[in-house]
């Protein structure tokens, strides 16, 4: 282990810098694969520094924020959320649009229930469920619903997206509308039924350091990391459309 | 009681263990916004959100007194072997995270759980539904109640029992009509500690009933989730909850607070 993180190391070449603690990045919970990713680079390239990530529903990370939780970085799945800490200025700088992100129909492995398409969430004794309307991916899965006049009430609306999936792959609920990145990282445990581009959303993230972080140089270095070429390619990786 | 000149440092540490209880206390009291209190409690989210935890409260007390008491009655009165073992299992999830009992429920009752997929093939499934809500809180309250009725049998004057029985009723009978009676307190107690936890269950109701509102969306899920959209409604349901804890705590002062 110890050497393959010094192989690593050696391997980006970035040279060793001031940066040390911990950096506190909030990031939606859709994030929650790529990020990962992102963030054991980035801790390479700063070898004194170590990245701790919040993930959790976007409205519950600017309701922690506003309480006055400890976060550098704020990573949200819609600009709505960004916006309201932008609004109440607590942010350093404006935010910068880094992914974007389609949605897909998330069912169990093999597709047993047969859905094919949004239509098909409609049918009887089909258990379809999805995010709360506050949280983006139940904002963006019910804009899709209706602009493709399906009519289908989730059986629940879950605190994020990833308790979606989680769900489907328990076998509690037979479909749901989550990111297609959700689907890729969930891996063989699910299966993904594409949304055709005419009825599909595409999601916005926007990044930006919080006002009051302790860590503001680490933070604006990870912020400028996520929009760089490499961060780009990193999150391409685990199915983000760029920005 | 004898008057005693405290330690300054206990008097110190003792005023910080208050405090700790106190504040928080008051921080809700505080930014209530009381001008709004009506309005946020008449709007339908909470509306349905108060409905639904006052129906699964008392149905999930009704079963637990439905089950409980023969339960606490087995316990108190018959001898048989791995009556201990049993009587800690049935008592755990007192002492259980109950984010963890949902996620048992859910193998046991999910639509993939030992029990949940045979439901399932008889077109039974338990998961998003109020029916689930019930589950998950008598999950977690029976116990206080079986305890608390258990007690109440083991420290009654059986002789009444003993009495009735000579007098030729039976063994039902006497039950109904003089042991029920008897622990009328003990029961009362254990009903409303039971139904008290009920109303304020939230890990295992969201993880085993999801969260839906008018049908799995209970108060502190209401509660929680307000914090992100709305947090003046989620600040007034909060404190009704309070208020209920309150009262609660007040009905059954003779049994816990000692009068000073």
């Amino acid at each position: 282990m110890a050497a393959a993180v010094l192989c690593a190391c050696g391997s980006t070449g970035a040279p060793a810098d001031s940066l040390t603690g911990t950096l506190n990045v909030f990031a939606a919970s859709s994030l929650t694969d790529a990020f990962k990713g992102l963030g054991s680079a980035f801790e390479r390239q700063h070898p004194g520094l170590s990245v701790r990530f919040n993930f959790a529903g976007s409205p519950a990370l600017v309701a922690q924020i506003e309480d006055g939780a400890q976060a550098d970085v704020f990573a949200s799945a819609d600009t709505t959320n960004m916006d309201r800490l932008l609004t109440d200025g607590l942010l350093a700088y404006d935010p910068s649009v880094f992914a974007h992100n389609k949605l897909e129909i998330v069912v169990a492995s093999g597709n047993p229930k047969q859905i094919t398409s949004l239509a098909d969430l409609a049918k009887p004794g089909v258990v379809y469920i999805s995010a709360g309307p506050t949280v983006p991916a139940g904002k963006y899965a019910a804009q899709v619903l209706r602009e493709a006049g399906v009519t289908v009430t989730p059986k629940s609306l879950e605190t994020d997206v990833k308790s979606v999936v989680a769900k489907i792959e328990l076998g509690e609920a037979d479909a749901g509308i989550v990111y297609v990145t959700d689907v890729k990282a969930a891996g063989s445990k699910v299966t993904g039924v594409t949304i055709q581009d005419a009825d599909n959303v595409v999601a916005t993230y926007p990044i930006a350091p919080v006002k009051a972080a302790t860590q503001l140089q680490a933070a604006d270095k990870f912020v400028a990391y996520v929009i760089s070429s490499e961060g780009q390619a990193k999150l391409k990786e685990y199915g983000f459309l760029g920005a | 009681m004898r008057r005693e000149r405290a330690p300054f440092a206990i008097v110190l540490l003792a005023a910080a263990g208050a405090a700790f209880f106190v504040l928080p206390l008051l921080g809700l009291v505080v930014r209530t916004p009381w001008g709004d209190a009506p309005r946020e409690l008449l709007s339908p989210a909470a509306l349905d959100a108060l409905r639904l935890s006052l129906v699964a409260s008392v149905s999930a007390t009704a079963l637990a007194l439905l089950l409980g008491v023969p339960l606490a009655w087995l316990y108190a009165r018959v001898d048989f072997p791995g009556r201990s073992l049993l009587r800690a299992l049935t008592t755990l999830p007192m002492v259980l995270p109950p984010v963890v009992g949902g996620v048992a429920l859910l193998l046991a009752f999910g639509r993939r759980g030992l029990i949940g997929a045979w439901l399932l093939s008889v077109g039974i499934s338990l998961p998003f539904s109020t029916a689930a809500v019930v589950m998950a809180e008598t999950f977690v309250a029976m116990p206080f109640l079986v305890l608390t009725v258990e007690a109440g049998l083991r420290s009654m004057d059986r002789r009444y029992e003993d009495a009735a029985r000579t007098l030729g009723a039976g063994r039902w009978r006497v039950f109904w009509r003089v042991t029920v009676p008897l622990i009328a307190p003990s029961l009362a107690a254990g009903a409303v500690l039971c139904w008290a936890r009920a109303l304020g269950e939230f890990g295992a109701t969201i993880t085993f009933a999801g969260n839906f509102p008018g049908v799995t969306q209970t108060m502190p899920l209401a509660v929680y989730l307000l914090l992100e959209s709305d947090q003046q409604a989620s600040y007034v349901l909060s404190l009704v909850l309070l208020a209920i804890s309150v009262a609660v705590l007040a009905g059954l002062r003779h049994r816990w607070l000692g009068t000073a």
